[in-house]
């Protein structure tokens, strides 16, 4: 046993130099069965693979460190409460892989089901939702609608008779909530290490290799790595590494900003969302009061974005909770989004043989992680779809069966 | 960001909407069939460098730009008026 009580004890007497790295860091082998793209998803899709599907000859290449993509800039919430039949019920599957991942990989991944609130604030709106939670019940998940003084019993703070924006009650999920998101690719990192799967950091792909339709390795920085089958799960990158393969997508990168502020006492229970405006917020395990709220709106690969988006977040967050305006904001950061044309994800193979895609995740990329991670492993194993996975496809929009949650049409930005 | 717009010199791009790729403005003929305009629609060349989009200027003289703009560190290299790209057949 790596962790227990008594090794804690004896770390303490020694100073804490007994402690060894969780995965270990190979040379990249000169042929592997399978080479996943990206440590996020992709290390989700890496432990699946193995430990699921009991395929071996792993690798995940990551070009730069475990951790430091979008797995480290999300607001960690975790839901499954999506209308539409090819969403809900694979977010679902989620949400269910999230209730046994501790167990799961044996790690823990501080996942806390403190339940979100989706605000009401009009009679259009109590509608809306109630067909939304409807739906939820229908795939399996949980849902309820609350009236604002069961609101107001949960979240007493809020301004409910804001003049314009009144709350009128919420849809709520208890299953809902947020968890640690290092640590649940630190989990997936060393089950899959444990598993035999190469983590490779500091390796990007600069090209494929591809001989007569079917893929058969793929360039990077740390020279040709042979592969039988190549899984893509770059999200905000998938444009540029798929542009490597020939392929276009239907997808544009932005930037998407999140914000963190000084460590609080415990005021906000769960994930609360403002119905009237784009902002969420949530309280992490430290203090810091966590939100966000829309993407800036245009083409990006910058990490950072822009001063008038943060403007527009901290409006919302004033208009829904004035009480914010007095916590000071600690820090900000920006995430590279694959914001699809329909709002929604793929996980597909693509027109080369052997070569598979993960990607257009928009916002919420981060609660799908398992069911991601487990329907790619799907794919890549056994060559057909995962049956909660099975609308994803790439080729829905060529078919007209596109899964617009928010009914925008190709706009990726107001998805 | 300052969008240098060509009539009205530096403007703040907050007084645009943001459509999308400039490519957007060469609609496909109807003859071409659907799998041309299915890629007009949804598929996009989404580059990490050097972008050409359109923005509206919806806060001001509602003229359409095709801007210029680095993806990767968001400078903004130039500005034009939609209606001469289009009309320089670009």
């Amino acid at each position: 046993m790596r962790y227990s009580g008594l090794r804690l004890f004896a770390e303490a007497l020694r100073g804490h130099r007994g402690w060894k790295p969780l995965w270990r860091d190979p040379e990249p082998q000169k042929e592997y069965d399978f080479v996943i793209v990206g440590g996020g998803h992709g290390m989700a899709t890496a432990y699946y693979l193995a430990k699921t599907f009991g395929k071996a000859r792993i690798a995940v290449l990551d070009k730069g460190w475990i951790g430091g993509g979008n797995i480290g800039r999300n607001t960690t919430i975790i839901r499954s409460n999506y209308l539409l039949p090819g969403n809900e019920p694979f977010y679902e599957l989620s949400m269910k892989l999230w209730e046994g991942l501790e167990q799961e990989f044996n790690f823990n991944a501080m996942v806390s089901q403190r339940g979100i609130i989706n605000l009401i604030h009009t009679d259009g709106q109590r509608d809306t939702y109630r067909r939304r939670g409807n739906a939820m019940l229908l795939a399996g998940a949980d849902a309820q609608l609350l009236t604002a003084d069961e609101v107001r019993e949960r979240a007493p703070f809020l301004n409910f008779d804001n003049p314009r924006f009144p709350i009128k009650g919420g849809l709520m999920q208890e299953r809902a909530g947020t968890a640690r998101h290092d640590a649940v690719v630190w989990g997936y990192a060393r089950g899959a290490d444990m598993a035999g799967v190469d983590i490779i950091q500091n390796c990007e792909v600069t090209g494929f290799e591809v001989e007569n339709g079917r893929v058969t390795g793929v360039e990077t920085t740390r020279g040709r790595i042979g592969a039988k089958t190549v899984g893509v799960a770059v999200a905000g990158n998938s444009g540029r590494v798929m542009a490597m393969a020939g392929m276009r997508l239907p997808i544009e990168s932005h930037v998407l900003q999140a914000f963190v502020s000084e460590g609080l006492k415990p005021t906000i229970p769960g994930v609360i969302t403002f119905g009237a405006g784009h902002f969420y917020i949530s309280q992490s395990d430290k203090g810091g009061l966590v939100f966000g709220g829309d993407i800036d709106g245009y083409n990006s690969y910058a990490q950072r974005g822009n001063l008038p988006t943060v403007e527009d977040v901290a409006e919302g967050g004033m208009a829904l909770m004035p009480m914010i305006g007095r916590a000071r904001l600690l820090r900000s950061w920006g995430g590279i989004m694959d914001m699809s044309m329909d709002g929604s994800p793929i996980i597909d193979a693509t027109g080369i043989e052997g070569l598979y895609l993960n990607a257009g995740w928009c916002y919420g990329g981060f609660k799908a992680t398992p069911a991601s991670g487990y329907c790619f492993a799907h794919l890549l194993a056994t060559g057909r779809p995962h049956e909660k996975a099975k609308a994803m496809r790439l080729d829905r929009f060529a078919r007209g069966y596109v899964i617009d949650e928010r009914g925008a049409g190709a706009q990726p930005n107001l998805h | 960001m300052l969008i240098p717009h060509p009539l009205l010199g530096l403007r703040d791009a907050q007084e645009f909407t943001y459509l999308g790729d400039a490519s957007l403005l060469n609609r496909p003929d109807p003859a071409e069939g659907e799998a041309a305009f299915c890629d007009y629609v949804f598929l996009r060349d989404n580059p990490a460098g050097v972008h050409r989009e359109l923005w509206y200027h919806e806060q001001g003289d509602r003229s359409w730009l095709v801007v210029t703009r680095d993806t990767v560190t968001h400078e903004i290299l130039g500005a034009e008026l939609a209606r001469d790209v289009k009309g320089a057949g670009a």
